[in-house]
């Protein structure tokens, strides 16, 4: 019997949802009042006051997708931030990674800057965005650059610096010119780098769209968490994070997909299959 | 007689070291070589002699610091677009496949796509990698990588051919199919070229004349050999003749030395 069920690569997704069954049981069974006795709060609603109650917070996510079709601009509006900040974020940071990579004079003169904005805690520039910007889409996309664009940065400058001399040499002798290297050496070598921080910015991405959100606007999943807050509705605030949190696994998904097909030429560990 | 295909005129290489002077480190001093068209040269030296840099500097690559490089007569500037070179590492582009890689130089050249696609995959033929031309160099062994860079190369139909220890990463047997396979290749088209090896008896087999260097730093020519052995040669078979005991003999004879200088000061610097 443990030999069909035990934890392996046919039986993994099974035990991946085990686990989140388990998550969402033990939820239920320690927060619905009076199920189990109170042992560390005073009282048999305070669980389900502070931590909302699964049952409730699907209903939640039931009615605003199914029966109010309320959500959907909201989602919409948080995403299309996110999505925004994201790319202009990755293309600036790419762009100015490759410039920097490629010009050791000015990416010794702006040096010091760099580290700084990077070393600034760049959340606290929201309230700046939200008066430069004003409390529309604007402000919260500018956020989300400003968070993605540091993680693409370093990462394009890192890949473009550790670019193989031999590859690159080879290259030369073959005839490329300083735009060939750029686009047929630099840029693909450098695109494992960015890859591996895409994940990381769109994350990011989310965070700048939902603080934003947070901290002043009219519409979007963050507006909808504060709103809820307002009021200690813990299940409606608990129901949005469940649903951006599964809107960020969505977007993980795609750069994932992506990711895998422009990097086939890259050796994975033990590729044989056994037959 | 026409201009030498490739000379190295008197040239020398020094570099400095960041942290000043004291660090400056001469690899080759006063080196002067000349390789006719079509003649097939091979530099050996001891361990840490500078012969890659001699390489290096005859492919535009680096700068001498002193003397100068001439190609069919012209002081070199910059890359050495009449040279191919095949390098010591890994040198494929690991994000295209193989036919990629032996495309890439023709289109970096100017030529259009299918022009590119029809002579690499001629090129991919003859070196034996017809089957293979969509894997990536990830997915192929040590010695195919070695064959898709020769076709990589030698598909740009250079005048001279540079090699940096080209077989050293690979096993004995395969060493000597690819030093044969160069050897066709390399009779059928007559190119100079200039090889660069540790091994006595792949130079031996392989060139019209061999050159010694001697132990860095300032490493510079120290005897040179002509090799009278006849054309084709089988690397594997040459190497019973008495000729090529002979030579191998003489020339060791000089080597020798410098190969225990070398070690020794690798010794005294550990």
């Amino acid at each position: 019997m443990w030999r069909f069920i035990k934890p392996g690569r046919r039986t993994l997704r099974a035990w991946q949802l085990v686990v989140l069954v388990v998550i969402f049981a033990a939820w239920h069974v320690l927060t619905v009042p009076g199920l189990v006795p109170h042992f560390l709060f005073s009282d048999d609603n305070q669980a389900a006051f502070f931590f909302g109650e699964p049952l409730k917070i699907f209903a939640r996510i039931g009615h605003w997708f199914f029966i109010d079709h309320d959500i959907y601009v909201h989602l919409g509006v948080t995403l299309l931030e996110t999505v925004l900040a994201f790319a202009i974020g990755t293309a600036l940071g790419l762009a100015t990674g490759l410039w920097l990579a490629l010009n050791p004079l000015a990416a010794a003169v702006f040096d010091p800057y760099i580290k700084a904005m990077n070393a600034m805690p760049r959340v606290i520039l929201a309230p700046i965005f939200a008066v430069w910007f004003g409390l529309g889409i604007a402000s919260k996309v500018a956020l989300g650059v400003t968070l993605v664009f540091f993680v693409v940065f370093f990462n394009v400058y890192q890949g473009v610096k550790e670019v193989s001399p031999v590859i690159l040499a080879n290259a030369r002798m073959l005839g490329a010119s300083r735009r060939q290297l750029l686009r047929h050496v630099y840029l693909p070598s450098a695109t494992s780098w960015v890859f591996s921080s895409l994940h990381t910015s769109v994350g990011l991405a989310f965070v700048g769209a939902v603080v934003g959100e947070y901290l002043g606007s009219s519409q979007g999943v963050g507006y909808l968490i504060l709103q809820a807050e307002g009021s200690f509705d813990i299940n409606t605030v608990m129901a949005g994070i469940l649903v951006l949190t599964v809107f960020a696994l969505g977007l993980d998904a795609i750069v994932g997909r992506v990711e895998k097909s422009l990097m086939k030429w890259q050796p994975r560990a033990g590729e044989s299959e056994r037959l | 007689m026409s201009a030498p295909a490739l000379a190295l005129d008197g040239v020398s290489c020094t570099f400095i070291a960041r942290d000043g002077d004291a660090a400056r480190y001469t690899a080759v001093r006063d080196v002067s070589l000349t390789i006719q068209a079509g003649e097939f040269v091979s530099v050996v030296g001891p361990t840490g002699c500078g012969k890659s840099t001699l390489l290096n500097m005859a492919a535009g690559l680096l700068a001498p610091s002193t003397g100068s490089v001439r190609v069919f007569g012209d002081v070199l500037a910059g890359v050495n677009a009449r040279a191919g070179y095949i390098f010591q590492a890994e040198s494929l582009m690991p994000w295209r496949t193989a036919l990629g890689n032996v495309m890439a130089g023709l289109s970096f050249r100017g030529a259009s796509d299918a022009d590119a696609r029809a002579l690499a995959t001629e090129w991919l033929r003859r070196v034996g990698l017809a089957a293979f031309a969509d894997r990536y160099p990830h997915q192929l062994s040590g010695g195919m990588r070695k064959r898709v860079s020769l076709a990589q190369v030698l598909a740009l139909d250079p005048d001279i051919i540079l090699m940096d220890e080209p077989f050293s990463a690979l096993d004995v047997q395969t060493r000597q199919l690819m030093e044969n396979e160069v050897l066709d290749l390399w009779s059928a088209k007559r190119k100079a070229v200039l090889f660069i090896t540790h091994d006595l008896d792949e130079a031996i087999a392989m060139s019209d004349r061999v050159v010694i260097l001697s132990a860095g730093p300032a490493s510079h020519p120290i005897g040179e050999f002509r090799i009278d052995l006849t054309r084709p040669r089988d690397v594997a078979e040459v190497r019973a003749t008495p000729r090529f005991v002979e030579l191998h003999k003489a020339i060791w004879d000089v080597l020798r030395e410098q190969v225990l200088a070398g070690y020794q000061q690798q010794l005294a610097k550990a």
